[in-house]
């Protein structure tokens, strides 16, 4: 039985915000493991310099890969603003993401996500609809 | 979980909350001196790299995210989130002292539970230890280059 029209097009706008909140959170997770892959950054640049640091950071492929999906991120963003408000759209992506990354940070990066942690993405969820308002 | 911050990595953090905040507040002002950009008209984006608010904003958001991936390199993602969201809170402040916008209770309460979720992270660990070696990707042979 088809949907009716109002509910296909929530449908619709709520697939977009989702998409665009896994993008974010494919992009950050890629992001962070690669760093951790490549290790701390300041000690790289003692070594190296800033010129071998970010050679270092650009020939690394989670990086690379990371950084596309946060470009990519940045058009679909464009693409879901123009179907859907900007009260709704942005934070609920913002709040999306930010769940999302935890539950990536704790269950793809093994990072120790403990009740503080837990909370804190909580409470950024929360805060940042209240701040939209 | 023992990993603890050193004052030059607070200072990175705190240059993501501004950084983003405001690269993101002279990007929107200016868009918004550039005028409505769409598909027929997509030469007003040429027009906007000359617009001292946009490269303004580029820029600090070039330096957001040279910050953001340096403190991923020393600190767990979800210890580095609330950072970055702390720069919401940062955008409301700035309308309210610096544009004199009148902020709501709900902004508010929005922003206390910001700072209190940076409050609970910040004063913990900011890296899970997994054993690892400590640059395991980085090739010897770049050692000395670019001195």
């Amino acid at each position: 039985m088809p949907l009716p029209l109002h509910s296909t097009e929530m449908l619709k706008v709520w697939t977009v915000i989702a998409f665009v909140a896994a993008l974010a959170v494919a992009g950050e997770v890629l992001i962070a493991s690669g760093m951790r892959d490549l290790g701390d950054l300041d000690h790289i640049r003692v070594r190296v310099g800033l010129p071998g640091t970010i050679r270092a950071v650009l020939s690394t492929p989670k990086f690379v890969i990371g950084a596309l999906c946060m470009a990519f991120n940045f058009f679909s963003m464009l693409f879901a603003l123009s179907i859907a408000d900007l009260s709704l759209a942005g934070p609920a992506i913002a709040s999306l993401t930010y769940i999302g990354n935890a539950v990536a940070a704790k269950f793809v990066l093994g990072e120790a996500v403990d009740q503080r942690r837990w909370l804190a993405a909580l409470c950024v969820c929360i805060g940042v609809v209240l701040l939209s308002r | 979980m023992t990993h603890r911050l050193k004052p030059s990595q607070y200072a990175v953090l705190i240059a993501i909350m501004l950084t983003a905040s405001v690269g993101d507040s002279l990007l929107a002002r200016g868009m918004a001196q550039v005028g409505h950009v769409d598909v027929h008209h997509l030469s007003l984006l040429w027009q906007a790299l000359f617009n001292p608010f946009v490269d303004a904003g580029i820029v600090l958001l070039i330096g957001f995210f040279a910050c953001y991936t340096t403190a991923l390199s020393w600190a767990d993602l979800s210890f580095v989130m609330p950072a970055t969201a702390f720069g919401y809170v940062v955008i409301a402040l700035l309308g309210k002292f610096w544009l004199h916008e009148q902020l709501s209770l709900s902004r508010w309460l929005g922003i206390a539970l910001i700072v209190c979720a940076v409050g609970f992270v910040a004063n913990g660990p900011a890296r899970t230890e997994h054993g690892e070696q400590e640059h395991p990707k980085l090739d010897p042979m770049d050692a000395g280059a670019g001195r």
